[in-house]
């Protein structure tokens, strides 16, 4: 233990001396991995997956090490590597809370502050209600809340003007009618919920409600992709993720995808970042992560660069007018 | 635990209605601050359930209450109370206490947590322990690193490091 | 009984050689993260899952489970020794613990804490071998009204403990009440109490908290009454041992009660805290001496530690059959689930039997065994009380430092720890009971939530909580045990001016 310290010190020292335009960048010492979700959640695990699996298969020489800081809806943790200015030892992974946050609470962040790192996959959400309701369809579902009044349908979500709230708030405007939304801490509990019919639906991650489907405890209505997802493995005995359709088919007009995606604090240097663009193409390769993708059901998309900054701004802007539209703003 | 007696002890003391009235002001100060906050965020009851500031406004409230009596009773009988809170030679054990406590808590930001606990650990040794020098310092050199090596390398859960830690590389 | 076939098959899994190995690395492990503030069994299992995923996934679990009740029961060793709860599920434990190790009887409160985490867990597996299905299905049951229920209830087995003036009772828990609606209400995502500052933004954490109240506001009493921890390190043997476990049979009551707070709370999912808390309140009530609670009596150490670990246990049980988890550890291992291809839910039970039933055969082996590794170090344990005071004492700081810091990884809350230290010297010296302070601190956010969820639900309307049998019935236990101090001093005060009109 004393002998890998004073070897990593001398490297460090040694590393200090070399020029350092010479040799791609590399950790130093061991690489934190900032949640802003608390345990459990849907980037948690990807999160220990990620440190499970770059473990596994020695992709860094320095352990990653997951710390999570879940405050104020995440603001904790972002505004931790915002003030962590070129520190390359420090990484986050987002959730929508990246812009919801900041809207909804007028912290001061915003994610041009970080250094974009790369996109790892973006979360889909599904329309999901209890297997014992009679609603078969999305379009089902919404004749029912048109002919119900105002409030009679409630929806669980995990959080208070997060992505569950803003396509809550879509589905209202679909319908025409209010929509209840009763926010819950995580997406397990949220799930948990509606098996236990103590709300009529909930727009869960694919992953968090998997489980339930495969158990005949919930049903899909639809998926909010504009595409039906591609995954055809069965899932239960006749239907798998492809056979989901789209809200937008049904009649619903709310498409909505969520980001998973990698950022570094302010400052970092090319290769730094290349250093981890290249870590996380190294995991996509990984069979486990094509497993993982697969139970999710996630979109796959990857994108760096030039490319991933852009469609961050435009999905914030996308942000910017939901939460307008819906009055989360704060003022 | 409470050392209360009736009569003033042997040595001088401290009375208890200095401490008494000043904690209940500090928290009377924060029922007052609690109720601010709730009436920016609003305290009614609407149609679907209580505002954020709903049940804090209670609670700040009777926090002011409660504590705004004890405030007042201490104030009331000023003159009469004779009841001690503690020796000042007690005191003194305390300040050798928590002066060098606060000294490292306000170490920490600077240094980290690993070199103002072995200066905690060592000064303490020093000034109240019957050990030699060697003993001081194997104390106070060896616990920091042996957290050190469980957290940092064992569990892997970074700490606080300062200067030290990052010039030998951590 | 099909259970039980599955059980011998699953003990065949659990009881190679490899397996046991692995059990002990993680109990004692376990058993370090326990006693260390700051290292959750969350952190435990999250270190050691990397390493598990060249292992089998079996293997894994078992190692990864003992790793929790090696926490589960270390948590209880710095809470007798040092008054400080190693874990938020210990700080019951406190109460009447550390007055017995100040009393010289550390040996027997410890031996009375271990050999009750055993107790419930025990009854906690029973419960999950044979009635899982059943268990579950009672855990979808509870919905946000039915929460605030029993945060209710929780709160009501506390009512008219304090021994304290009232007023400063009612300050000390509003303090805590006004502290744990800082930072953001989930409800509304409005944030409160934070002025503008961020290191207020996470509020303000239980465990923070109680490190600075407890360890640091008694290392400072400490102080006061000269340089020395009271504790006399007692002789320990197998005798005392002994000696304790004849005792605690006569608590058999209270055993029974406490599994029974333990399970239901740990299934719902209530939590280990609020079980231990419960239990604790309940204990009191029910005992004949209730002035010796909080003085040290064996009693209030046996009805947290049998609670809690039943809870701990019975978590586990949500999150295997629904893909809850029951508390952070939970999670991490759902984590761990997830990563081996094995998705938690109700098919898990059907899919994986070998994986399912050899995790609940450790967890019968892995209690045995843990009971064992920690009465053995009972001694060792105790003999930590003969350090000399100036050694000790600056060690514990710093202990209490770094678990305050490793909370949020935040030097905020090292200073909040002093703060707190401060807040506890003073509030014991000028008799603010710290009890419903740090109860009002755990349930005041979930009960608020879940108020607001029902209220949401019901659209501003009360009658929710009456609105089926489990939750007007927990209503109705609530307000009974909320009302019954009041009778007691009614009749006492009726009683009195009878006295007086007989006198006259």
């Amino acid at each position: 233990m004393k002998l890998t310290k004073i070897a990593v010190a001398i490297g460090a020292a040694a590393a200090l001396f070399a020029a350092p335009a010479a040799q791609a960048w590399e950790p130093t010492k061991p690489v934190e991995f900032v949640v802003p979700a608390g345990t459990g959640g849907g980037a948690d695990q990807m999160a220990r997956f990620l440190q499970g699996v770059i473990a596994k298969h020695k992709l860094m020489a320095q352990p990653l090490v997951v710390v999570n800081k879940s405050g104020g809806a995440g603001a904790e943790g972002f505004l931790e590597v915002k003030g962590s200015a070129n520190n390359p030892h420090k990484i986050i992974i987002t959730l929508s809370n990246l812009y919801t946050t900041p809207l909804a609470t007028g912290v001061p962040f915003n994610w041009r502050d970080l250094t974009p790192v790369s996109m790892l996959a973006l979360d889909e959400f599904v329309l999901w209600v209890n297997a014992d309701s009679p609603y078969k369809t999305a379009k089902d579902y919404l004749a029912a809340i048109k002919a119900a009044p105002d409030n009679k349908f409630k929806m669980a979500g995990t959080g208070s003007k997060q992505e569950d709230h803003i396509i809550t708030v879509m589905l209202q405007k679909a319908a025409g009618k209010k929509i209840t939304y009763i926010p819950f801490k995580g997406g397990g509990d949220v799930a948990v919920q509606l098996v236990g019919k103590h709300v009529d639906s909930t727009v869960n991650n694919p992953i968090e409600a998997e489980a339930h489907w495969r158990g005949g405890k919930l049903r899909p209505l639809c998926v909010m992709d504009p595409k039906p997802l591609p995954y055809t493995a069965k899932v239960t005995d006749k239907l798998s993720w492809a056979d989901i359709p789209t809200c937008k088919s049904a009649g619903i007009d709310a498409e909505y995808v969520m980001l998973r995606g990698i950022f570094m604090p302010p400052g970092a240097a090319p290769d730094q970042v290349a250093y981890y663009v290249d870590l996380f193409k190294k995991v996509r390769e990984l069979p486990e992560w094509k497993e993982f993708m697969a139970k999710g059901a996630f979109n796959q998309s990857f994108m760096t660069g030039k490319e991933y900054t852009d469609w961050v701004a435009k999905n914030e802007a996308l942000h910017v007018g939901l939460m307008k539209d819906a009055g989360f703003i704060a003022k | 635990m409470s050392t209360e007696s009736e009569a003033p002890g042997p040595g001088a003391a401290l009375r208890r209605r200095g401490p008494e009235a000043g904690v209940a002001l500090l928290l009377l100060v924060i029922g007052l601050i609690v109720i601010i906050d709730s009436l920016r965020v609003g305290i009614e009851w609407a149609d679907d359930g209580p505002r954020a500031g709903y049940f804090p406004f209670f609670i700040g409230c009777l926090l002011s209450l409660s504590s705004g009596w004890t405030l007042l009773r201490a104030l009331l009988s000023w003159r009469e109370e004779t009841a001690i809170f503690s020796e000042y030679s007690q005191l003194r054990d305390v300040a050798a206490m928590a002066i060098p406590l606060t000294i490292f808590v306000a170490a920490v930001p600077w240094l980290g947590l690993y070199v103002p606990g072995a200066l905690l650990i060592g000064y303490f040794m020093r000034r109240h322990g019957t050990g030699g020098w060697l003993a001081t310092l194997a104390v106070a050199i060896c616990t920091p690193i042996v957290f050190f090596l469980i957290f940092e390398r064992w569990f892997l859960v970074p700490l606080a490091k300062g200067p030290l830690e990052a010039w030998l590389g951590f | 009984m099909d259970e039980i076939n599955s059980l011998m098959h699953g003990f065949s899994v659990a009881l190679t050689l490899p397996n046991v190995g692995f059990m002990l690395v993680g109990l004692l492990l376990g058993v370090l993260i326990g006693v260390l503030p700051g290292l959750g069994g969350a952190n435990g299992v999250a270190i050691l899952l990397p390493l598990t995923f060249s292992m089998n996934p079996t293997s894994a679990i078992i190692m990864l489970s003992c790793i929790y009740w090696g926490a589960l029961f270390g948590g209880a060793i710095t809470s007798i020794l040092f008054n400080i709860p190693g874990e938020p599920w210990s700080v019951a434990t406190t109460f009447d613990g550390f007055p017995l190790a100040q009393q010289g009887r550390a040996a027997e409160a410890l031996t009375a804490a271990f050999t009750s985490s055993f107790v419930g867990a025990l009854f906690a597996v029973l419960a999950i071998t044979f009635l899982a299905p059943l268990l579950a299905k009672f855990a979808l049951e509870f919905g946000p009204p039915e929460f605030f229920a029993v945060q209710m209830l929780t709160f009501c087995s506390f009512i008219g403990m304090s021994k304290e003036p009232p007023m400063k009772t009612l300050a000390a828990m509003m303090f805590g009440f006004a502290l744990a609606a800082v930072g953001m209400d989930t409800v509304t995502g409005q944030l409160r109490m934070t002025f503008g500052f961020t290191e207020m933004l996470k509020g303000f954490d239980f465990l923070i908290a109680v490190i600075g109240l407890f360890g640091i506001g008694e290392i400072l009493t400490t102080m006061e009454e000269g340089l020395a921890f009271k504790g006399k390190s007692a002789k320990i043997n197998f005798r005392v041992v002994l000696n304790t476990w004849k005792e605690l049979l006569q608590y058999w009551r209270t055993f029974i009660r406490s599994v029974l707070i333990g399970c239901w709370m740990g299934i719902t999912p209530g939590g280990a805290t609020p079980a231990s808390f419960m239990s604790y309140g309940m204990a009191r009530r029910a005992a004949k001496d209730k002035e010796s609670f909080g003085r040290g009596n064996i009693e209030g150490v046996v009805a947290p530690e049998t609670a809690a670990h039943a809870a701990g246990t019975s978590a586990l049980l949500p999150m295997l059959t629904l893909g809850i988890p029951g508390s952070p550890t939970a999670a991490v291992l759902l984590g761990g689930l997830l990563i081996w291809g094995l998705q938690p839910g109700p098919l898990l039970f059907v899919e994986q039997k070998d994986f399912v039933w050899g995790l609940i055969a450790s967890m019968y082996l892995g209690n045995i065994v843990g009971l064992i590794v920690v009465l053995t170090t009972v001694p060792w344990w105790a003999a930590i009380l003969r350090i000399p005071f100036p050694v000790i004492a600056p060690v514990i700081i710093f202990i209490c430092a770094i678990g305050a810091y490793t909370v949020h990884s935040s030097i905020f809350d090292v200073v909040m720890m002093l703060v707190f230290g401060v807040f506890g010297y003073l509030f014991k010296k000028l008799r603010y009971p710290l009890a419903p302070l740090v109860l009002a601190l755990v349930l005041g956010d979930m009960a608020e939530s879940s108020f607001r969820q029902s209220m949401l639900l019901s659209q501003g309307g009360l009658g929710i909580f009456v609105s089926n049998w489990l939750v007007g019935s927990l209503m109705a236990l609530s307000i009974f045990l909320l009302l019954l101090p009041m009778w007691g001093a009614l009749k006492a005060m009726f009683r009195r001016r009878e006295a007086r009109a007989y006198l006259s």
